[in-house]
């Protein structure tokens, strides 16, 4: 099951240069989050706060609080064990090249020690599955190189590898950005279903997709979250002049 | 354009193509199973073999690659995983030096190292001499291939809350894998037809030796004596050393070559 979260007071830093503003908000268990905004605004520098990937960078760092559920993101949590609980799907495909499809999907069990091996195979097939994939890999799990597959597939692949880990919350940073409109179609009838099982937070460049998938919406610009509300709201009726003329495609 | 290339390629590979025709010239005729079976002969008496030098050569790869390949990959993911920085750049550029130290030097180094503490020579003493030489070459190619593994793959792998070490040896490492094969199979290669380091290493045996700490023959070092003696039969034999020689360390590249592609999955 999803779990909510909780964000406060949050400034996140690239060396000296301020890239997010105390961003405040809460994401709603087991509904999906979009977050909209221009090129540059930092909703994917935000959305890599909540797993921690944001320090990946050198010289990077973040202030404030995050909470997932129980678990206190920035406090007396590890990034691994944070990481197995938010699952993050990225702007680009990025699947193992040299694993095979099945490796892919299991290599975050695997990799963190998980070796019962009837286990790990009902968890592949139920992950993939549930990334809407088993029907086209199903032959050649073992075969086949992540690498091989379609972009739309491999994107697939990776939300399947992300589930696998059975996280409570899924990250998704412009995950259709790189498909045609098929593939992207497929994914959003994905994160429809993956709703009712995952808190999903995704960051998107396209604002009918987040009018398609996402029942609140946050629109962020140069570092600071402007609006945050029900997605309808949002797009009808916006409260800030600024979100208006953003949606409205007046700028952006 | 296209010529220009062709020529080129025919020029790189005109070298290799003669030295490999003059070895068969040469050496192919002295080949046969008494060469490849016994040891030398004493001066004057007909036939005998290099069998002991093929067999010591092997044994002295053997223990350079053990000590040399983990240690040259070891340094290799430090300097791309770790080494952004100061005390990178000092093991970079140790290395390069290194890299450019006469191999005579590295003999002496490990003859100092080695063959003055065990009290003799050994093909303990010859295989460091060669670890050292293959250390550098191996730890730049590493450094190299790893570089150019995306960072998106690695970021994947952090994602899933997999550790960092993790990640590099199970992800980055094994993404780069082929690679990383290429360098170590060339420090092989390189360091195979070496002959100065061993002089006073591995120092050279016309005996059988099985034990790793003495004296042992190895085929650079018995074509080297062959080939500056003043008899024709031991000029024969030492052309079809060099032709023997040359066939192990292609056969030893092709090898693991062979078993690296059977491992690779089909669109990797």
């Amino acid at each position: 099951m999803g779990v909510g979260i909780t964000v406060e007071h949050v400034n996140a830093f690239y060396g000296k240069t301020q890239a997010l503003f105390d961003i405040n908000l809460v994401f709603q268990a087991n509904h999906a989050t979009a977050l909209i905004g221009p090129s540059g605004c930092g909703k994917s520098t935000f959305i890599r706060c909540l797993n921690r990937m944001h320090e990946t960078i050198p010289d990077a760092r973040v202030e404030g609080t995050v909470r997932i559920g129980d678990l206190s993101v920035y406090n007396g949590t590890s990034a691994t064990q944070l990481r197995r609980r938010v699952g993050m799907v990225f702007q680009k495909a990025n699947p193992f090249p040299t694993m095979s499809i099945y490796d892919n999907v299991a290599s975050g069990l695997k990799l963190n020690g998980f070796r019962n091996r009837k286990q790990l195979d009902e968890v592949v097939v139920r992950s993939l599955n549930s990334a809407a994939l088993w029907d086209e890999v199903k032959d050649h799990l073992h075969k086949k190189s992540g690498a091989s597959l379609s972009g739309g597939q491999q994107q697939r692949l990776c939300i399947a590898r992300a589930l696998a880990v059975q996280p409570e919350v899924l990250l998704m940073d412009e995950p259709c950005s790189a498909l045609d409109p098929i593939s992207t179609g497929k994914i959003e009838d994905l994160i429809f279903q993956l709703k009712e099982q995952y808190t999903i937070v995704i960051v998107t460049h396209n604002m009918q997709q987040a009018a398609r998938v996402a029942e609140f919406t946050g629109f962020f610009l140069l570092g600071k979250m402007i609006e945050f509300d029900k997605t309808e709201k949002v797009f009808r009726k916006p409260s800030d002049k600024r979100t208006e003329d953003y949606v409205t495609g007046r700028f952006g | 354009m296209t010529s220009i290339a062709v020529l080129t390629v025919v020029l790189v590979l005109l070298p290799l193509g003669a030295i490999f025709a003059y070895l068969i010239y040469k050496g192919a005729g002295s080949i046969n199973w008494a060469f490849l079976t016994q040891t030398p002969k004493p001066v004057g008496e007909p036939g005998g073999g290099m069998a002991n030098a093929i067999v010591g050569s092997m044994v002295i790869l053997g223990i350079a690659s053990l000590m040399g390949v983990p240690l040259g990959i070891g340094a290799g993911i430090y300097l791309s995983e770790f080494g952004r920085n100061r005390y990178g750049d000092i093991v970079r550029f140790v290395s390069d030096v290194l890299n450019g130290v006469p191999s005579i030097v590295i003999g002496i180094v490990a003859y100092g190292l080695v063959v003055l503490r065990q009290g003799h020579f050994s093909a303990l003493a010859g295989g460091v001499a060669l670890a050292i030489m293959m250390v550098p070459t191996i730890a730049r190619t590493t450094e190299q291939m790893l570089l150019l593994v995306p960072q998106a793959i690695r970021e994947a792998a952090y994602g899933l809350g997999i550790p960092r070490w993790r990640t590099t040896l199970s992800i980055t490492l094994r993404t780069a894998t082929s690679g990383v094969i290429t360098g170590v199979m060339l420090a092989f290669a390189r360091v195979a037809g070496e002959t100065a380091p061993l002089l006073f290493t591995a120092f050279g045996n016309q005996y059988w030796n099985w034990k790793s700490d003495q004296p042992t023959a190895a085929l650079s070092l018995q074509i080297f004596t062959y080939a500056i003696s003043p008899f024709d039969e031991w000029h024969r034999q030492a052309w079809a050393g060099a032709l023997v020689l040359i066939i192990l360390i292609v056969g030893a590249v092709a090898a693991v070559r062979f078993a690296v592609r059977h491992g690779t999955l089909a669109g990797a």
